[in-house]
């Protein structure tokens, strides 16, 4: 007897977990995909608070776990915030259906100029909205090194800093230094400029301390580095713990990136998603949101509602001239991938 | 009777399946063809390419060398262990396996601070008058951390093969006149080696195919063929290159035991694995 009650319970049990999973995707919710810590959360409770509408929300760490995420296939997506490159890749693999900015009224925030930025990856405007833009640039202890110095790449090949130089343990940010100081396209594929830089990248490993991803940003707080290859996002972030730390985009340009939000094919609440882009460009919460991120934003409300010193800090906003000389990454095809990923193998292993 | 005790290995059946069978059937799939699914031994012949090449013999370098560096640090360690009394024996071993207790990660992570520029180690040598040692991001700080990872497993086995021999085994050597030198090498060590070779074994082959020591402690400036396999498959999206290297490493890592076993004809009682 008592064990058929046991079975009658754990039966029970697992019918009310497939239950959950189950029903969730069908009645009033939204599956969102997203860069860890990158939406507020009070955010999220504040949205399901107000439409009812439940959010199950997931993140991952780096554009690629996300695609492997979204092929795997096991989740249909809702709605997915990546970069630039990526959304390219995955509009060119026909995975990705346009938004209708008509449900979304609240785009009106947005600065235009963004969305020219963003025809690099999405040409017609009409498969994704910007969220969070920066730059690539070099995050410098100003106690080891000066201003003057880092306004250029060259830095990043001074002698005097060997042992002192962190890289971005990430094969295009790596190739873009070299690439951007011998004055080519950052999304060059030809095989001739690519060994140049790769030349520059083997003579600069023994000078560099480690190549980092995520660590870059407490390394540098920890004064174990003058210099570090860095997203503007995170030197905003090291500046708040470490007031010795300087951020500049050096003159022969860099790379600017922008994190967008599209929805996939895989999209079941496409009303939802609208909803949802449309709660995100409301000006109280894109704010609570810029607060948390600390990104620049291309909402002009949250903008214009800051003070006069967040509004001049270059490290989160770059200054016009700075964006000027940047480029978006361009998907690259499956040749030029393969090319990269040897260069990078030849220098690791060099 | 016999059918109800059969459904016993039912759960096993499942797991083995599962978790041994289908993967390395999946990997090989993979490793044999391409992108397209057409048959190819591109993905294994690789390995011959200079890069891969290059990066695994600096594996097979690495992991022999944290191989030996455990081997001379436990093998010593093991004879005073077996010359303490019981109580205190215990307690040593309960020490030297206490770390593991510990995820290894972790540990990893906490070296990686302990020998930074700016960490507790250079701080100190640094109050001391000494310089400062520079050897996180290099293959040293590798070797160090698999030593570091793997020494419990060396230990262990070549304590308990040491543990096992008999007292008047070495009395009897004695009676007959042998001396210190012969009793080490003709009695104990031919006694040790199957828990020398069991240990060899749980070190090499951990430290041929680590990847995460040399990602934290080597600064993503140590190519070994784990982190090649790792980058194929997480950051190239070439599951087939990754899965045909993956087969060349399982080849290395049978050859290996396979050696080492042909070498011990008694690997009965001490063998771990």
């Amino acid at each position: 007897m008592k064990n058929k009650l046991l079975l009658a319970l754990a039966a029970l049990t697992l019918a009310a977990v497939f239950n959950g999973c189950g029903s969730a995707s069908s009645d009033n919710s939204l599956v969102v995909l997203n860069y860890g810590k990158y939406v507020d959360p009070d955010v999220l409770d504040a949205f399901e608070e107000e439409t009812g509408i439940t959010v199950q929300y997931e993140e991952y760490e780096s554009p690629e776990e996300m695609y492997t995420k979204y092929k795997a296939g096991s989740i249909d997506y809702d709605l997915i915030c990546t970069s630039d490159y990526m959304i390219q890749k995955l509009i060119e693999e026909d995975e990705v259906i346009p938004m209708n900015f008509d449900n979304i009224p609240g785009v009106e925030n947005l600065d235009k100029s963004y969305f020219e930025f963003s025809r690099a990856f999405d040409p017609e405007n009409k498969y994704s909205m910007p969220y969070f833009f920066g730059t690539v640039g070099i995050l410098y202890n100003t106690t080891m090194v000066d201003a003057s110095e880092v306004d250029t790449w060259d830095v990043l090949w001074d002698e005097k800093y060997s042992g002192q130089i962190i890289m971005e343990n990430s094969v295009r940010d790596s190739f873009m230094v070299p690439l951007k100081r011998l004055g080519y396209s950052l999304n060059a594929t030809d095989e001739n400029q690519l060994n140049e830089a790769l030349d520059m990248l083997i003579e600069q490993k023994p000078m560099v301390y480690a190549y980092f991803v995520d660590e870059s940003e407490d390394e540098m707080v920890a004064g174990n580095a003058a210099m570090a290859l860095v997203y503007s996002g995170e030197a905003a972030a090291a500046q708040t713990f470490n007031d010795d730390l300087d951020y500049a985009v050096p003159k022969e340009g860099s790379n600017m990136w922008i994190d967008s939000w599209f929805m996939p094919k895989t999209c079941k609440n496409q009303e939802n998603a609208e909803k949802f882009l449309d709660f995100l460009c409301r000006e109280d919460m894109a704010m609570k949101n810029f607060e948390y991120v600390y990104y620049a934003t291309p909402n002009t409300a949250v903008f214009n509602a800051l003070d006069e010193e967040t509004q001049q800090d270059t490290t989160i906003f770059p200054p016009k001239e700075v964006l000027d000389n940047c480029e978006v990454l361009d998907c690259l095809d499956s040749d030029a991938i393969t090319l990269y990923n040897d260069l990078w193998k030849k220098l690791k292993s060099d | 009777m016999n059918k109800f005790r059969k459904l016993f290995a039912g759960p096993y059946i499942v797991w083995v399946i599962g978790f041994t069978v289908l993967p390395i059937l999946m990997i090989l799939y993979y490793a044999f063809t391409n992108a397209d699914g057409a048959l190819t031994l591109q993905n294994v012949t690789a390995i011959a390419e200079p890069i891969h090449f290059k990066a695994l013999l600096l594996s097979l370098r690495l992991a022999l060398e944290c191989t030996v560096i455990c081997l001379l640090l436990s093998y010593p360690l093991a004879m005073i262990l077996n010359g303490l009394k019981i109580k205190k024996q215990s307690f040593v071993v309960f020490i030297f396996v206490l770390p593991m207790w510990m995820n290894f990660m972790l540990r990893i992570l906490a070296w990686q601070m302990l020998l930074s520029n700016n960490g507790i180690i250079n701080s100190i040598l640094q109050t001391l008058g000494f310089g400062g040692i520079q050897i996180l991001n290099t293959p040293t700080a590798v070797v160090f951390g698999m030593v570091y990872d793997f020494l419990p497993f060396m230990i262990l086995p070549i304590y308990n093969s040491m543990v096992k021999i008999r007292k008047d085994v070495i009395e009897a050597a004695r009676d007959l006149g042998a001396n210190n030198g012969i009793v080490f090498f003709r009695i104990i060590v031919p006694l040790t080696m199957p828990g020398v070779i069991s240990g060899i074994i749980m070190v090499f082959v951990p430290a041929l195919t680590s990847f995460v020591i040399s990602d934290l402690l080597g600064g993503g400036k140590v190519l070994l063929i784990g982190n090649v396999i790792e980058q194929s498959f997480i950051k190239g999206m070439n599951w087939n290159l990754g899965s045909g290297l993956s087969i060349v490493l399982m080849i290395f890592v049978i050859a290996s035991m396979a050696f080492m076993n042909s070498h011990s004809k008694e690997t009965e009682g001490a063998a771990v694995w």
